[in-house]
């Protein structure tokens, strides 16, 4: 079904939580609301779900605004950050609780349950109490508790952030799978981009309560709408130009004789290697460099004023570079992307 | 259950014996020495005077003199007449009225202690507004227990102030008699003493819930009574037992409540322990308690049997 967020807002008394955000979700999409944390994305997903009460505007599910509606009456269900499984129940009473909960018979709460853990191979721990089953184990069963009430709608809290990086991968496959076999709408709120870019079909992309872009994966990354988007999303240089900021991704800076006629030197500062690549990073020449807290919470971790570059391993073999060496550096003139400050 | 637990390292390095090495036999000999203090505390104040009780309960008594011997006499005549199945024997009769006294106190304070746990635990959103209201529950214990017992009388009894607005009132004609001095006041002041004990670790049990946990049953449709049901109950139930326990023993043994809230009418084990006391006959009062205590051992055995507390805890 098809989730409408129009003018949607959340206050906490004087903090604004949520700014009046528009998106629209397609019916059976997978969306991944994608932000720093405090940005207003678990909120958002929580109105969406009915456990937060919404201060202005409208959640439309399908083809009613769903209101103040309790989260069962509106077609959705959630998967909890912490999974929160009932640790009192086995995973088979666990998936069961909701159809208990509207008083099925007790043959078709167990058929139902088992079918749905068998759905994420968990049908061999039906009997396991949550406290004998390993987090990503847990998680399976509360996917399977999720949908076993046939939702229309899945929201994610994070799903995959207690995981350890392995299991993050392969569940997500998973997480994918799933809601392409059933159809589903899913809205999966992340603060990882590259958990975002794996995903969905639509990211969106939140900061201090308000969407900076919502597009495609690929759109996103090649066109970042803003300095926050292109920072966040990673990959990129935002470096700031007389007539506007740009960002050009890290992949396509051009170091040496390839640099181009605006080449400026720049020092080298860093080298890794991460083998089908290696990643230079570079002291900035005479370019000025959007400091990266200049739109709130940006990611402080990549330092203040660093270029980098992404060579491939042969193109790095061919040419290597040391640290404190000197190095021209430019770009094409279109891989630079404008941004809208 | 401290003491259950604090043998265990001392148990679990025993089989490996032969081939000790000085290390371990250090850490043996330090969980020994720290597992003393509370060992020695039960030791002194547990389990000898029970041995000692044990051991008065078989000793003769007469009028003038106890006399170290051996006789199942005292258990005797606890049981006399209880083989006879057509009328109860006393001791039948008074285990009767102290358990329905019991009943009636454990299904007041856990519907009260419940109640008011659920209201701090879940409706009381501040940390420090659950702190004051819950040391407000303490408030009546900053006075004795018998003071509390006693301000009940001129409340409840025949010229007391319930009587008197009924009557003034015009809702009652005569004075309702059974307010004091009856099953109903000695419950009353149960309810009153205890409900905290029922209280605290009810309350514990609920703070313990991930919040989370709530939010999913209603996630899953389930109403505020399912979730309670479902939900809440289930994960309390280590409290609840802990604070039966407290209640179940406290009532079990009590005799001045009994006393002074029954008008000394109303039959209890303790009662009948605290009149052989004053009479000087401790064998038979040692063999009473014997008796008690193992009535409510077997209590706590099936409440343990209902809820497994060392796995919840």
């Amino acid at each position: 079904m098809d989730v409408e967020l129009i003018r949607l807002t959340k206050r906490y008394g004087d903090t604004i939580a949520v700014d009046g955000i528009d998106l629209k979700v397609r019916s059976g999409a997978y969306c991944c609301l994608l932000g720093p944390s405090g940005c207003g994305k678990t909120t958002t997903l929580r109105m969406i779900g009915g456990h937060e009460a919404v201060t202005d505007g409208d959640v439309v599910i399908g083809p009613r605004s769903v209101g103040d509606a309790a989260p069962a009456e509106r077609g959705t269900a959630m998967m909890f950050q912490s999974y929160a499984l009932f640790p009192h129940l086995n995973c088979r009473d666990n998936v069961a609780f909701s159809l208990r909960m509207r008083g099925r018979p007790k043959a078709e709460r167990r058929a139902r349950a088992l079918a749905m853990l068998d759905l994420v191979q968990m049908g061999h721990l039906a009997e396991r109490l949550p406290a004998q089953l390993s987090g990503g184990q847990q998680q399976r069963v509360a996917l399977a508790r999720a949908l076993v009430t046939e939702p229309k709608v899945l929201l994610l809290d994070e799903p995959l952030s207690a995981l350890d990086p392995f299991l993050r991968v392969r569940m997500r496959v998973e997480l994918k799978r799933i809601q392409k076999d059933l159809g589903l709408t899913f809205i999966h709120v992340t603060h990882s981009q590259e958990e975002a870019m794996a995903l969905s079909d639509l990211v969106v992309v939140m900061n201090a309560g308000r969407i900076e872009q919502a597009a495609d994966p690929r759109t996103v990354f090649e066109r970042p709408a803003t300095a926050f988007v292109a920072r966040f999303i990673g990959g990129h240089n935002v470096i700031a130009l007389p007539d506007g900021p740009v960002a050009v991704r890290a992949d396509r800076m051009r170091l040496g004789p390839d640099a181009g006629p605006d080449a400026r030197p720049a020092r080298v500062v860093a080298v890794e290697y991460q083998g089908t690549s290696v990643h230079i990073g570079l002291d900035h020449a005479g370019l000025d460099l959007l400091a990266p807290d200049m739109d709130g919470p940006g990611r402080p971790s990549e330092g203040p004023a660093a270029l980098t570059a992404i060579l491939s391993d042969r193109a790095f073999a061919a040419a290597p570079l040391g640290l404190g060496d000197v190095v021209a550096v430019g770009w094409d003139p279109e891989a630079a992307h404008r941004l809208n400050a | 259950m401290t003491d259950l637990a604090l043998p265990a390292p001392a148990d679990a390095a025993a089989p490996a014996a032969p081939g000790l090495r000085t290390e371990e036999r250090r850490r043996q000999r330090l969980a020994y020495l720290q597992a003393g203090p509370l060992a020695l505390v039960f030791l002194v104040f547990l389990a000898i005077p029970l041995a000692l009780t044990l051991m008065v309960s078989f000793w003769e008594y007469n009028e003038y003199e106890i006399i170290p011997a051996f006789t199942l006499q005292n258990y005797r005549d606890i049981f006399e007449g209880c083989l006879n199945a057509s009328d109860l024997c006393t001791t039948a009769r008074t285990y009767l009225s102290t358990l329905k006294l019991c009943a009636l106190t454990w299904a007041s304070t856990l519907l009260v202690g419940f109640t008011v746990a659920y209201f701090l635990a879940f409706h009381v959103r501040t940390r420090t507004m659950q702190t004051v209201l819950f040391l407000l529950c303490t408030i009546p214990f900053w006075t004795s227990n018998v003071i509390r017992m006693i301000s009940w009388i001129p409340l409840l009894g025949r010229n007391g102030l319930v009587n008197d607005t009924l009557m003034g009132l015009g809702l009652i004609r005569a004075p309702i008699e059974g307010l004091l001095y009856s099953d109903f006041a000695v419950t009353l002041a149960f309810v009153h003493l205890y409900t905290v004990f029922m209280i605290v670790p009810i309350f514990n049990a609920m703070a313990r819930i991930d919040r989370a946990l709530i939010e999913a049953a209603y996630d899953a449709g389930a109403s505020g009574w399912q979730t309670l049901w479902s939900v809440i109950l289930p994960l309390t139930k280590p409290g609840i037992a802990i604070g039966s326990i407290f209640v179940i023993t406290l009532v079990m043994g009590d005799f001045v409540t009994v006393g002074v809230m029954g008008g000394q009418q109303i039959a209890s084990v303790g009662k009948v322990i605290q009149v052989q006391m004053s009479y000087l006959q401790f064998p038979a009062a040692a063999a009473n308690a014997m008796v008690l205590l193992g009535a409510v051992m077997l209590i706590i055995a099936g409440l343990t049997r209902l809820i497994d507390l060392r796995r919840e805890l």
